[in-house]
């Protein structure tokens, strides 16, 4: 047990003291925490100028009321104006751009152009295509002579929002989010993909290193060969480890950091705090439709958005989705560093590995391709079996487990997956203790599987 | 008293014998050579002596009980195909190794700087292994074989990559270390530092014993009635009845002479007759090397 702790930290440290692992490791989190911060900041600041647009043409007095002005938009309506003119003279007037209206843009929806330097942004155009639809069909419904119309109009106006609640067996109810559950069975299972095939990865390296490099005859005079790979493949486990906990610790740290940065400029913190009262009161304001609560409305669409996914995603079950995860990522990091270890010690360099690759890969790609099906359709066959199956269950399993999975489901699969990485574990030490010592000859499948069944 | 013995031992790969029902007793004390051409099975035997592989039948004892895995504390190995991990310093790396021979860190540095000092590379402590030279890393392999002051020591071709200097010193190492009660098994395929170095021999082939004794014992047998003699002056000898002659040559002075004896005759009765024909300076028994029974034993078995 000893001298495993002594393989474990050699392993562990020169890996750690690396100068790629440790640039990876404060890289890597910078460029994790541009992911998540930037679109934020993109959402909150995308061209929050104010701005001021000229509309005219014949159209402009028949829609003078139907566009109205935004909290960044002013429309200037300018009958009169030549186009011409105003196409020369309206960036010195202080205009973003020209809203051109024809007359008879009711019967030809495409007679309005909007002409700008820049590239409009979209909620722009959705603002001035949402209004003037809306305000040519109301004239064409006037035209049909209907009493009352504008009230009728006004009671049927209904926005439907899909609420998705899960509920257990004992009714108890808890809000989700499909598009939650969608991200992190996308992030669980795209990460165990990751880290099973790169830190397996590793662990064959460092199997053939210690061949090529004749140091491995010298160490199996001192330690059993199981030893000698287990202390390799828990050391790189905990290099993985570590650097995993780094990741997560830096990124949280600097969205964190960004967050009280940015946030607190724009006054957001307080708005978010908000939102899980207008949320709430939302929902109970629904049956008696009445207008929502005005501190709703003043909230920043995207962001309350942005605050109710971070609230259905605290309803997911955190504490089941970490544990099978490092179940399964210990689990399956094992089961395939030890094909990998087999695989590093039966050749004489890298390059042999080729042929081994593929079929230890195609069992991992094809666990990711199920796992992204299995976001469509969660309760499919094929994701029930390929969430059993070990080679493939760490990925397909983390990606189901958001959607919901029977407990004894997870539990039988934990049991296989137990029993398989303990079998291939056993396989792979006698494969190992053989192909270590062996020179010089062409590797096979054929000649790994008569390595197994020699003696001590 | 033998330090370790193998009795009987089998080891098959497949169908392919390996072994084939070899013993071995190495003396206590004594460096003892194991010789053998290329698969002959040498290399099992010596991965069966330090564990690594174990036999399909047969026994091992080390000093007079069964082997234990524990064992491999008190033998040191350095192996045919041997090396150290490039990117790692020659320092640390020679502490690593001396730590899965069971040294605690702190006694593994006090023995590792007597020994660096001892052979001239205190200034190596710090050095990348791959900045060293082929030569300089055997000396690092030999002092983390012998560090942990093993009672076997077991060393595989350990004077290929040494310059005549190196492999001098490491030869005198390996004599002090047999000085100091360590016994040595030391194989090799270079004969002459066999005659050199080893008191007794086992030669393996095909997985099989094929020769084994002291060495010195092995030459006075494969002798065959051979002399060497040598006169002052320019002497000529012709062959007769009792013995032929098989080479002569005259240098410097003094003249040399190879005779076989052709009927069985006591040195005495062939020294009386050559002394009428001069001056005898030196006579001896000519033994054969190590080099030629090797090659006759082998080839007369296949």
């Amino acid at each position: 047990m000893n001298k495993i702790s002594v393989i474990i930290k050699r392993e562990y440290v020169t890996r750690v003291r690396k100068k790629s692992f440790i640039i990876m490791t404060l890289l890597a989190p910078v460029l994790m925490a541009a992911m998540i911060v930037l679109p934020t900041l993109l959402m909150l600041n995308n061209d929050k100028q104010f701005k001021k647009i000229a509309v005219t043409g014949g159209g402009s007095v028949i829609y003078r009321n139907a566009i109205t002005n935004t909290k960044d938009v002013e429309y200037v309506f300018l009958e009169n104006a030549n186009l011409n003119d105003l196409k020369n003279n309206y960036l010195k007037a202080g205009y973003y751009g020209i809203l051109n209206i024809s007359p008879e843009l009711a019967n030809t929806p495409n007679a309005i152009q909007l002409f700008s330097k820049k590239q409009p942004p979209i909620d722009l155009l959705e603002h001035i295509e949402g209004s003037l639809e809306k305000e040519i069909e109301r004239q064409k419904l006037l035209g049909y002579n209907i009493k009352d119309l504008d009230d009728i109009l006004k009671s049927i106006r209904t926005k439907v929002s899909v609420q998705t609640i899960k509920i257990d067996e004992s009714g108890k109810a808890t809000e989700t989010s499909t598009g939650i559950a969608m991200a992190v069975a996308y992030i669980g299972g795209f990460l165990m993909y990751m880290l099973v095939f790169m830190f397996g990865a590793q662990v064959m390296r460092g199997v053939i290193e210690e061949k090529i490099s004749r140091v491995v005859e010298v160490i199996v005079s001192s330690v059993k060969p199981v030893q000698l790979m287990m202390g390799k493949i828990v050391g790189i486990a905990l290099v993985g480890l570590t650097q995993f906990l780094i990741w997560i610790f830096l990124t949280a740290a600097i969205v964190g950091i960004v967050k009280i940065v940015v946030f607190s400029k724009s006054n957001v913190t307080q708005v978010t705090q908000m939102i899980p009262q207008s949320v709430l009161s939302n929902n109970q304001v629904q049956a008696s439709a009445t207008v929502p609560s005005t501190n709703a409305t003043q909230v920043n669409p995207q962001i309350a958005q942005f605050s109710k996914m971070l609230d259905n995603a605290m309803n997911q079950d955190w504490l089941l989705i970490i544990t099978s995860f490092i179940f399964y990522f210990i689990t399956g990091y094992l089961l395939y560093a030890s094909v990998f270890a087999a695989i590093g010690s039966a050749v004489d360099s890298e390059t042999e590995t080729q042929q081994f690759m593929l079929p230890v890969t195609i069992p991992i790609i094809l666990g990711l391709f199920v796992a992204m099906g299995t976001m469509q359709n969660p309760e499919s066959s094929i994701s029930f079996w390929f969430s059993m199956i070990p080679l493939t269950s760490p990925i397909v399993m983390m990606a189901r487990i958001p959607f919901g999975v029977p407990y004894w489901q997870i539990i039988l699969s934990m049991v296989i997956m137990i029993i398989t990485f303990l079998a291939f574990v056993w396989m792979a030490a006698k494969v190992y203790r053989t192909g270590i010592l062996m020179y010089g000859k062409k590797s096979s499948w054929k000649e790994m599987w008569k390595w197994l069944r020699y003696n001590g | 008293m033998s330090l370790f013995e193998a009795r009987n031992v089998t080891k098959l790969f497949g169908s392919f014998k390996a072994l084939d029902n070899v013993s071995v007793s190495v003396p206590e004390q004594c460096i003892y050579g194991l010789l053998g051409p290329n698969g002959a099975g040498k290399t099992t035997l010596i991965r069966i002596i330090n564990q690594i592989t174990g036999p399909d039948t047969g026994e091992l004892l080390l000093n007079g009980r069964k082997l234990i895995p524990e064992d491999v504390m008190s033998i040191g190995y350095l192996p045919e195909e041997r090396g150290l991990y490039r990117k790692m310093k020659v320092g640390e790396q020679a502490l690593y190794f001396a730590q899965l021979k069971g040294l605690s860190r702190t006694e593994a540095m006090r023995r590792l700087k007597y020994w660096f000092k001892k052979l001239d590379m205190v200034d190596w402590w710090g050095k990348k292994v791959e900045e060293l030279s082929k030569g300089m890393q055997q000396k690092v392999q030999f002092i983390t074989t012998i560090l942990h002051e093993p009672k076997l020591i077991i060393f595989d071709e350990p004077f290929t990559g040494f310059d005549p200097v190196n492999a001098n010193t490491i030869k005198n190492e390996i004599l002090f270390l047999r000085e100091r009660g360590a016994t040595i098994i030391f194989s090799t395929h270079n004969m002459g530092s066999v005659e050199e170095l080893c008191n007794n021999i086992t030669l393996i082939n095909k997985g099989k014993t094929i020769l084994e004794g002291s060495v010195d014992e092995i030459r006075r047998n494969w002798a065959a009635n051979e002399y060497d003699i040598v006169f002052s002056g320019n002497v000529k000898i012709e062959g007769n009845g009792q013995y032929t002659v098989l080479k002569q040559e005259f240098d410097d002075e003094r003249s040399t002479v190879r005779l076989k004896t052709t009927v069985s005759m006591g040195t005495n009765e062939i020294l009386s007759n050559l002394i009428k024909s001069g001056t005898v300076v030196s006579f001896n028994q000519a033994l054969p090397s190590m080099n030629e029974i090797f090659i006759r034993v082998v080839e007369s078995k296949n």
